[in-house]
């Protein structure tokens, strides 16, 4: 029987305040790094916090940083990440710490609302549904950014929010676009004058790390950019 | 950054390309035959034209300026509300006052 391989992970522990500790852990051939957080707190240290709901990649709650970089750790295997036989799990940046792996994720949810990324519904319940079509031009903007999982990577690749606690950020920027280009949203006005505050889409400075980790392949800049467009187009019409 | 200083660092960008552009072809155009200050003094002096072109490059580029470092103070120094527009005004004001002095400079008679 071959020699059992082990893996040494660093994990974050603590709060703000911490520090990381050292775990070995058995390799697998097929592993995630979800898989690994989940055998430390199994196996090794129950006291170990950390989030996470479907393994599959469609809730957005086990986001962290993986060796410096934020990732959807169940859908990331340990192979594509160990290096040298170690690798770094810690919590997502910019967002504060509640203990260990897990964010206090409020400040990132609470900015969703601030950029007024709600549906302002055109027509009741009582109407007929609308028909829509899937090709027009805005549709297809809006489905650009419809398959956000809401799991915070951009926001924690995002070097304009580690500078700017006020920038709403990308993917709430990303959802207020979406819903600018439904044509079932009746207030699009708030949506612009939403974004164009102190930490709107102008904020932005297209360095695009939004769109090179998101785990989905979206691409919360382009979003920003027709927020940014529309805005300035806006910013005329409204004074003549 | 609100949609008002995105703007108007846009706008001052607009206007300062072409005026790049004309004020470097200006620049080896001129130097052609030798660079003297008596030479570009005649040129200059009592053109209402070139204060027109500069002053408009002095106000532009001090706006550009003043926003570009308010951001940069903001996002790498943590300045921010009133101490970061206090700057960006105090930015403003020494551009406009140090380029306005030197458009007046070469072209008042």
């Amino acid at each position: 029987m071959p020699k059992e391989q082990q893996m040494s992970v660093s994990v974050w522990r603590g709060g703000a305040a911490g520090a990381y500790q050292s775990f070995d852990v058995k390799m697998e051939d097929n592993q995630t790094v979800l898989d690994v957080v989940a055998w430390i707190q199994q196996y090794a240290d129950p006291t170990l916090s950390y989030r996470y709901a479907c393994r599959v990649g469609m809730c957005g709650s086990c986001a962290m940083m993986v060796n410096g970089v934020p990732r959807w750790t169940c859908r990331t295997h340990v192979k594509k990440v160990l290096k040298d036989g170690h690798m770094e799990i810690g919590p997502l940046r910019n967002l504060p710490v509640i203990k260990d792996l897990a964010t206090d994720m409020d400040s990132f949810f609470n900015k969703w609302v601030a950029a007024e990324g709600l549906h302002h519904p055109t027509q009741t319940r009582h109407d007929p549904i609308e028909a829509i079509d899937p090709a027009s031009a805005a549709r297809v903007e809006a489905n650009a950014g419809i398959e956000c999982i809401n799991c915070s990577v951009c926001y924690a690749a995002c070097d304009t929010v580690a500078g700017n606690p006020d920038y709403l950020g990308p993917a709430a920027l990303q959802r207020a676009w979406s819903v600018y280009n439904d044509s079932k949203d009746s207030d699009k006005q708030a949506i612009l004058d939403a974004v164009s505050g102190v930490g709107g889409c102008h904020n932005c400075h297209s360095q695009g790390s939004c769109a090179v980790h998101c785990p989905n392949e979206l691409n919360p800049m382009n979003a920003i950019a027709g927020l940014k467009r529309e805005t300035a187009r806006n910013f005329f019409k409204r004074r003549t | 950054m609100t949609l008002k200083l995105y703007m108007a660092q846009r706008i001052s960008a607009l206007i300062m390309a072409p005026l790049v552009l004309m004020h470097i072809a200006v620049m080896i155009y001129a130097i052609q035959g030798g660079l003297s200050a008596a030479e570009i003094l005649g040129r200059t002096q009592g053109s209402i034209l070139w204060f027109a072109f500069y002053g408009t490059f002095v106000v532009a580029v001090s706006i550009h300026a003043a926003l570009g470092l308010r951001t940069v103070l903001s996002e790498w120094a943590g300045l921010r509300g009133t101490a970061l527009n206090a700057v960006a005004w105090a930015v403003l004001a020494l551009l406009l006052i140090l380029g306005m002095q030197a458009v007046y400079g070469v072209t008042a008679t």
